[in-house]
């Protein structure tokens, strides 16, 4: 698929989480806009999936570590046709299949319920040790924030993935350099992530996240490398498409009122 | 005397015949291989178990991952590690996903003995049980050990099984059938019913041939399964006999005792008393020595059935 097309698309799922968490009154914004080019190349570009038969043999498969990006998620499912779009408005809401963090049990699309932070790129590394055994072809994606890096059980994951030499294991960090309690520097610093990653034995591949070419390059020289995971380390802007949004930790997890909701979406090309 | 098999030796052997038996099932250890008993399969299928390293909580999270991929997975380590230490993960990436992973998990207990009170796990059962759609399994004897482990591979979704380090003697014959959820009445009996689970099963039926010499005819029951609850046995228990003593090597808090309490509470309320560690951590000891210690011997439990029907 064209990168403009791809950017298109982008900015449709932008809409979809504004309306989501607007409808919601709660969730996540900021790491939703922030992961949504990547999840946009994956979903409409890179991943061999079926809305039709979401438990195809054979396909890829997305893990959502970092949960909380669960209206990106959803946005892209139901525009991939997974469910019908117009269920993404029942976000949180009691009853529905579109829980606050992604449910496997509850949505087709979901390949593992995650929102613990931590527990998603361990859960892969399960996924991507079953597809070595299997020898099958699914290859096995992970999208992790890069607050998420401060639990120790994501370097236990990242020590097993490269043990394990799990080349059908790629992961991507969503860096936008913010946290709940502010910049990752000043609550725990993460950083240097690649070389963190590196010296657990991973093949890294640093991009801007927002740069469909980049992403689009990085999944196939990802593709390419054998013999060791790959992260992807992409840099990003939390809160990415909304002015008042970008680049602030107080847009973590916090739903815009109608005035914002309608700026948002003006500023996104849609209406609310 | 009977034969005496630790239930972890019981897991290793089953293991392997479940290795043979069905090519879905992986095997994980946390670096205890050898003391779980693991080992076993993996001597035998090396390229179906994975080493996860001293790193408990990647290793649930890993299970998880492998079960939604459709494997059979058993994780193991010891109990204090697995249910304690990876409560979270076994929670939120296992149960919550309703995963087909078997928490096989060894050295649990007083019976640790000599290690002390950091291995001596006595809040298993308690964690495991307020998981929503776990099954809990604690068997007493090796021929129990072996055929409930079997049916938790037959079973689709988490179970924990609570295996112990010491030799224990074997109470069944080979062969008996035993269903998750469905307790063994050992010994007849209404003046009082003993409750018992895991090694705590063998100090009943002591208690009771005590107590029979005292002209006390009580009922054991073996409560294999902590979760689904046999609330049927439960019950008849409170109508039949009137007392209730229960013991379990764990804590008075949270396990066997305060689920047969809850379950009785509602519907045949009856006196029941509940022999097990008070809330305190254990310490190093031999492992009969210690069960003496923290008042989980056979005479404990007579004289907690003494207590009950007013013959103290």
């Amino acid at each position: 698929m064209e990168t403009v097309q791809l950017q298109k698309i982008a900015q449709t799922v932008r809409q979809d989480i504004i309306r989501e968490v607007y409808s919601a009154g709660s969730g996540h914004p900021g790491g939703s806009l922030s992961a949504t080019d990547i999840l946009t190349a994956l979903y409409f570009s890179e991943m061999n999936v079926d809305p039709a038969d979401p438990a195809k043999k054979g396909r890829d498969r997305f893990v959502l570590s970092k949960g909380h990006a669960a209206p990106a998620l959803y946005a892209c499912l139901a525009e991939r046709g997974f469910f019908p779009k117009e269920n993404l408005v029942t976000l949180r809401r009691l009853g529905s299949s579109l829980q606050g963090h992604p449910s496997k049990k509850l949505l087709p699309g979901v390949e593992m319920s995650t929102g613990s932070l931590g527990q998603g790129i361990s859960a892969a590394v399960g996924m991507a040790l079953a597809g070595k055994a299997d020898a099958d072809p699914g290859r096995i994606y992970a999208l992790l924030g890069d607050g998420e890096l401060q639990e120790g059980m994501v370097w236990e994951a990242a020590m097993a993935a490269s043990h394990y030499k799990l080349d059908n294991l790629c992961a991507f960090v969503d860096h936008n350099g913010l946290q709940i309690d502010g910049r990752n520097e000043d609550v725990m610093n993460v950083m240097p992530i690649a070389e963190k990653f590196a010296v657990f034995g991973w093949n890294v591949l640093e991009i801007d996240g927002h740069d469909f070419e980049q992403i689009l390059d990085a999944l196939d020289m990802a593709k390419k490398c054998k013999g060791m995971p790959t992260v992807i380390v992409a840099e990003t802007v939390k809160g990415k498409g909304v002015s008042f949004m970008e680049g602030q930790a107080g847009w973590h997890g916090k739903a815009p009122n109608e005035e914002q909701a309608k700026q948002a979406m003006a500023e996104l090309g849609g209406e609310l | 005397m009977a034969e005496k098999i630790a239930t972890r030796a019981s897991y290793g052997k089953v293991l392997v015949e479940l290795g043979a038996e069905n090519p879905d099932i992986v095997v994980l250890d946390a670096d205890l291989s050898g003391s779980t008993q693991t080992k076993k399969f993996a001597d035998v299928y090396p390229e179906r178990f994975y080493n996860a390293g001293i790193a408990e909580a990647n290793m649930m999270g890993m299970a998880a991952g492998l079960a939604v991929s459709g494997k059979t997975v058993f994780a193991s380590s010891f109990a204090m590690f697995a249910a304690g230490r990876a409560y979270e993960i076994i929670r939120n990436s296992i149960a919550y996903t309703h995963a087909n992973v078997k928490i096989c998990a060894t050295h649990a207990g007083l019976t640790v003995g000599e290690d002390g009170a950091s291995h001596q796990c006595l809040e298993d059962l308690s964690l495991m049980r307020t998981i929503p759609g776990m099954t809990v399994l604690n068997p007493a004897d090796d021929v129990s050990a072996r055929a409930l482990i079997r049916a938790a591979a037959a079973y689709d979704g988490p179970v924990y099984v609570r295996l112990g380090r010491a030799a224990v003697p074997v109470l069944y014959e080979e062969g008996r059938a035993f269903e998750i959820g469905r307790a063994i009445r050992i010994k007849e009996g209404k003046d009082a019913c003993i409750i018992a689970t895991g090694i705590m099963v063998d100090a009943a039926l002591q208690a009771a041939e005590i107590l029979a010499a005292e002209g006390l005819e009580v009922r054991v029951v073996d409560m294999h399964t902590i979760k689904p609850l046999d609330k049927d046995e439960v019950l008849a228990a409170a109508k039949e006999c009137g007392a209730i003593v229960t013991a379990e090597e764990h804590s008075v808090i949270g396990g066997l005792g305060s689920a047969v309490a809850e379950a009785v509470c509602g519907e045949a309320p009856c006196r029941v008393k509940s022999i097990g560690v008070q809330d305190e951590f254990g310490q190093s000891g031999k492992p009969d020595e210690l069960l003496k210690a923290y008042g989980l011997t056979a005479e404990d439990i007579a004289a907690a059935v003494r207590g009950l029907v007013g013959k103290s």
